[in-house]
């Protein structure tokens, strides 16, 4: 691996997170790095706060008053080609910008209740998008950005509720591309639906990471090491290991992370 | 106990209260069809209430409840996304949800005689407004409730794709948090209208009652409810056939709206 090559697009750096109420923080010092146009996956038994490193990395945790941040979370800004800490973001705005930068994906399918095109338009029209010339082009390009468009293309008018489970999915992945996002964050993507379209899905991830930078929260062992480039291994809020995904599998340098790849708990 | 014959026994004593409940209700229906049929005429629609027709009755009866449904629907809809939305569980908001849950089973007597007191009284003459805002009182609590619980059924995770998307809070509210619970808050504001269109004792002492066509709701106005409620104690024949008349015409607006309820509901699934 040659180090100079990787960018890194964002760096948290100490970050300690304490959900509403709670008497201690669910994240724990966790120090890690995503680089550009790799896959990062983020492994570990439920309640290590995988799913809770991901949620503060777009600033979602912020529509649940009474969270607390600490440390940093810094992200490469192409305008200012600095890095630049998302956790100082105040303002309504700051975040809407942060969220059209940062795209999630989530467990479940989550169509808005309304036409499959408009479902693609709504981000884009949430940024002022309103040329109907420009709209159509860019909802194509995203629907076939996310693998969807020859089964989408004939009934963009119909509703997205009708769709089967992994197309809703793929939908929802159309929806966040078309925002041409510098990182996308996948919240156990493939966790509610068939294995048929779990490869469909993962296909699709390994092909949107030529344009974008990944982050994928997953349960699944074996998608960790198909998909990822580096993977993080998490264990009670914090970061076990953090490497390569092949060291990570392969020969882990800790022994929790070697019981929890093996099977032996989790 | 044999467990068949216990079986057998509770299926009885079901089937018979079943039987009985629904009996009481086309009881009523057919009597009311047969009484209210024979007591239409053409007239009965063409007339006022002062040539022994419903005509200006029943324009009376809509203008106040819809208007009263025009004020009713944005305040209740907006309370119940406060409620939902934005309230949490803060100790406003779940004060203001038993509140509102309390005064859904308000006596509606009650609403209008602190209508009365608060705008008739005052002015010195019952008035349409008067009737207008008690049944607008009627029909919040409805609205705020079925609102509140329409939002809690819509899953969280659409409203955190939304945010995720770049949207703020009060436009995934609106565009889309509302939209997928359009369907059983719509249901609410009908089967709130279904209720006050019906209902006499909030007019009672409000808008009280007119025999003339009228759209002056500054005035006594002219209520289906409240004449039912006159014509039916009056000693002559024609009157006591014209009550008939207005309760099947009333029973069927009713019915009408709910069955648009249900069907509205039934579409969903």
């Amino acid at each position: 691996m040659a180090k100079n090559e990787l960018k890194k697009v964002m760096e948290v750096k100490n970050l300690f997170f304490t959900y509403p109420g709670a008497p201690e923080p669910t994240l724990k010092d966790n120090n890690l790095s995503i680089y550009e146009n790799k896959i990062t996956a983020l492994i570990g038994p439920s309640g290590c706060g995988k799913s809770t490193l991901l949620r503060a990395m777009n600033r979602i945790h912020d529509l649940y008053p009474g969270f607390k941040y600490e440390g940093e979370i810094n992200l490469f800004s192409r305008q200012s080609e600095k890095m630049e800490n998302i956790l100082e973001l105040r303002k309504e705005n700051e975040l809407i910008g942060l969220r059209q930068r940062i795209g999630m994906i989530f467990q479940k399918p989550t169509p808005f209740p309304m036409s499959i095109y408009d479902n693609v338009a709504y981000g884009l029209r949430l940024q002022g998008i309103k040329n109907k010339g420009e709209l159509d082009g860019m909802v194509e390009e995203a629907l076939k950005g996310a693998a969807i468009w020859k089964e989408a293309k004939d009934r963009l008018k119909e509703s997205a509720m009708g769709m089967s489970g992994g197309q809703q999915q793929r939908l929802c992945i159309a929806r966040s591309v078309a925002l041409k996002p510098e990182i996308l964050l996948f919240d156990e993507p493939t966790s509610a639906l068939d294995p048929i379209s779990t490869g469909a899905i993962e296909e699709l991830i390994s092909e949107l990471k030529k344009e974008i930078t990944i982050a994928i929260v997953t349960h699944n062992m074996q998608q960790a090491s198909r998909l990822s480039d580096y993977t993080t291994f998490m264990y009670l809020g914090d970061i076990v290991e953090f490497g390569e995904t092949e060291k990570i599998f392969l020969n882990p340098e800790e022994k929790l992370t070697e019981d929890y790849i093996t099977g032996r708990f989790g | 106990m044999n467990r068949l014959f216990l079986n057998k026994v509770v299926l009885l004593l079901s089937t018979v209260s079943a039987l009985i409940g629904i009996g009481f209700l086309f009881w009523i229906l057919i009597t009311l069809t047969y009484k209210g049929v024979a007591s239409i005429h053409l007239s009965t629609f063409t007339n006022d209430l002062v040539e022994g027709g419903i005509r200006n009755l029943i324009v009376g009866q809509f203008t106040m409840a819809l208007i009263a449904t025009a004020v009713a629907v944005p305040l209740g809809v907006l309370a119940g996304i406060y409620l939902r939305e934005y309230g949490g569980n803060s100790k406003f908001a779940s004060a203001t949800r038993t509140l509102s849950d309390v005064m859904t089973s308000a006596p509606s007597i009650v609403i209008g005689v602190f209508v009365f007191a608060l705008m008739v009284d005052p002015v010195g003459t019952f008035n349409g407004w008067a009737g207008i805002v008690a049944l607008a009182i009627m029909m919040l609590p409805i609205i705020i409730g079925t609102t509140d619980n329409m939002l809690a059924l819509v899953p969280q995770e659409l409203r955190e794709a939304g945010i995720a998307l770049g949207g703020s809070k009060h436009k995934i509210i609106l565009q889309i948090v509302l939209k997928a619970a359009k369907v059983g808050v719509t249901t609410g504001i009908l089967l709130s209208f279904a209720r006050i269109i019906g209902e006499t004792a909030p007019l009672l002492f409000t808008s009280a009652n007119n025999q003339f066509f009228t759209m002056d709701l500054n005035g006594q106005f002219p209520s289906l409810t409240v004449s039912i409620y006159n014509l039916a104690t009056y000693p002559d024949a024609e009157s006591r056939e014209l009550a008939w008349a207005a309760s099947f015409i009333l029973t069927m607006i009713v019915l009408l709206i709910n069955l648009a309820g249900r069907y509205l509901t039934r579409n969903k699934h």
